[in-house]
């Protein structure tokens, strides 16, 4: 064993701690500028970028239970902009653009790893749609090429190019395809964030929203009652519960999202697989393991348990992918629940009470969009309420006005 | 597997049913504003308590509805629609009373 582990483990103090810890808890302030329910990646990143950017910091994160702990922590980290609307490629565009430069931003780092994402397609029609996706990323900068059978070949020479009697036709190969560490994008803001002076209060339960003559006013907690300024809620899959605490009804429905992860194998998958017809998607990570995602549970519920069902089906899938993984042996298997809209586009902007910012609706693919939300939902903070031109397709009266922004398609298989 | 208990076939497993949404009261389809026809369609409650909800054998072709936990997802109930249904919506005659109004 080398010895300066032994001097580290037999000192008292923890060797990298300045570097490493957040502020220690502290009392809940009476008031506060802003306030942010939910210390998901999405909730720490609004923070950090109204701190850095304009200024603001006297802003209060209220998670409750720990930073990231929500599906920031559950997700597959999947990173991409291939999307089909010309507003969300735009839009996931410029965030995949900032995830690269956020380990330097940090100065800590996210693991931030391209790979590139191939999506495989097994009917004309999907060839057809892969084509239109293909331009419109290219349109707006993103690397993107349609391939065909032999080079999806060469890129991945274990795949089954006939699964389940499903002949693969062509791939739709994002190049700019990634992954990060999760949870290191939500230190990393939290660090950034709370360093200068933003603070995150964990354990903290937001229970009552406090509205008065149509204005948001504060919050009620666990801890007591807070006013403030103006509120931010990001909390994913509790988007429609807390939203009512405000009075505010939403077009949204709460699904489980289940995916699981096998015991490491040599690394033999460079990219992230991820077939339109099998509802499968297949990555190894940098440790080896095999990781499984697919589409969310039949129907909705509030409730993180694992079910049997999803785990045949989605690792028969697998298992046609890449038939030899029959004999790996599963490690974990975990759930998130995703806040669900009906055009699988997120939510973010105004709400119908003054000073109530929304941040929802991110589903099963919110984690890729972390950077570019916190900063835009920043901005609308910050400006006291003008919707940033970016954001401004995904607005919730997009419903009211059936204006909806369909990438059912893009979204649900591949995340 | 989990099961549910189909009003017309039985327990059956889960994976034979289709869930069609929360059980709420349709507003009228020809006198009602824009958005109150979008509320009806795109928002729900989606909250975590027992609620009423329409369900669909799949292999039968029959709708029924469920009352359920939203968290627990114990089903506390199921029942023909006819229990709280009794009256049909002629959806062919609103559609030619609004061509009425067009013309
Ligand atoms: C299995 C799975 C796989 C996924 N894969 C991908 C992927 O590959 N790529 C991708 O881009 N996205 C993916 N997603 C989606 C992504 O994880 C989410 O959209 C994203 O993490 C949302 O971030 P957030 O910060 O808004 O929410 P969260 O990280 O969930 O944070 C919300 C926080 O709010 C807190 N909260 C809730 N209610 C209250 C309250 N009343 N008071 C105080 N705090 C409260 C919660 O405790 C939670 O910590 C996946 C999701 C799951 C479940």
């Amino acid at each position: 064993m080398p010895f300066s582990l032994l001097k580290y483990g037999l000192k008292n103090d923890y060797p990298f701690e300045k570097d490493a810890d957040l502020p220690s808890p502290t009392e809940l302030k009476k008031h506060y500028d802003v306030i942010i329910i939910g210390g998901g990646g999405h909730g720490v990143a609004t923070a950090y970028y109204l701190a850095k950017y304009h200024g603001i910091n006297n802003i209060a994160i209220l998670e409750k239970g720990y930073l990231g702990g929500g599906n920031t922590a559950r997700n597959t980290a999947v990173i991409r902009s291939n999307y089909l609307t010309s507003e969300g490629v735009k839009f996931y565009k410029e965030s995949v653009d900032m995830f690269q430069g956020l380990s330097n931003e940090f100065d800590f780092n996210i693991m931030y790893s391209s790979r590139g994402q191939l999506t495989l397609a097994h009917t004309d029609a999907t060839v057809r749609s892969f084509r239109q996706r293909t331009e419109v990323n290219t349109h707006f900068g993103g690397k993107t090429e349609l391939i065909d059978p032999q080079q999806i070949q060469e890129l991945v020479p274990t795949l089954n190019m006939n699964p389940a009697d499903m002949p693969i036709l062509a791939g739709l190969w994002h190049i700019d395809g990634a992954t990060a560490r999760h949870d290191a994008v939500a230190w990393g803001y939290a660090k950034g964030a709370t360093q200068r002076g933003v603070e995150l209060h964990q354990l903290t339960e937001v229970t009552d929203v406090i509205v008065e003559n149509g204005k948001a006013k504060g919050v009620k907690t666990n801890r007591g009652e807070v006013s403030c300024g103006c509120i931010v809620q990001a909390v994913a899959g509790h988007s429609s519960i807390v939203a009512a605490m405000a009075g505010i009804k939403m077009p949204i429905t709460t699904y489980p999202l289940q995916a699981m992860v096998t015991q490491p194998v040599k690394p033999f998958l460079d990219p992230l697989v991820s077939s339109s017809a099998l509802h499968c998607y297949v990555q190894q990570t940098g440790r080896g393991e095999m990781v499984f995602g697919g589409g969310s549970d039949p129907y909705p519920l509030y409730n993180t348990r694992s079910t049997l069902d999803l785990k045949e089906s989605l690792l028969a899938s697998a298992v046609e992918m890449f038939p030899f993984m029959a004999n790996l042996k599963l490690m974990r298997q975990w759930a998130g629940i995703t806040d669900m809209t009906s055009d699988y586009s997120p939510i973010m902007g105004l709400s119908p009470v003054e000073n109530y910012y929304l941040d929802a609706g991110w589903g099963t693919w919110g984690f890729k969009s972390t950077p570019i939300c916190g900063k835009s939902m920043a901005e609308l903070v910050a400006s006291g309420g003008k919707v940033p031109e970016l954001i401004a397709p995904f607005a919730m009266d997009r419903f009211d006005e059936f204006r909806q922004v369909n990438e059912m398609g893009a979204t649900a298989a591949s995340h | 597997m989990k099961m549910m208990n189909c009003p017309l076939n039985g327990l059956r497993n889960i994976s034979e049913f289709v869930y069609g949404g929360e059980v709420k009261s349709m507003p009228d389809h020809v006198t009602c504003s824009d958005k109150e026809w979008a509320d009806y369609v795109f928002y729900s409650e989606n909250t975590i308590r027992v609620v009423m909800e329409w369900w669909f054998h799949s292999p039968s072709g029959y709708w029924f509805i469920a009352e359920r936990h939203t968290a627990s997802d114990e089903i506390l109930n199921t029942y023909d629609p006819s229990e709280r249904f009794n009256e049909r919506v002629e959806f062919d005659s609103a559609a030619a009373v609004t061509e009425e109004k067009r013309a």
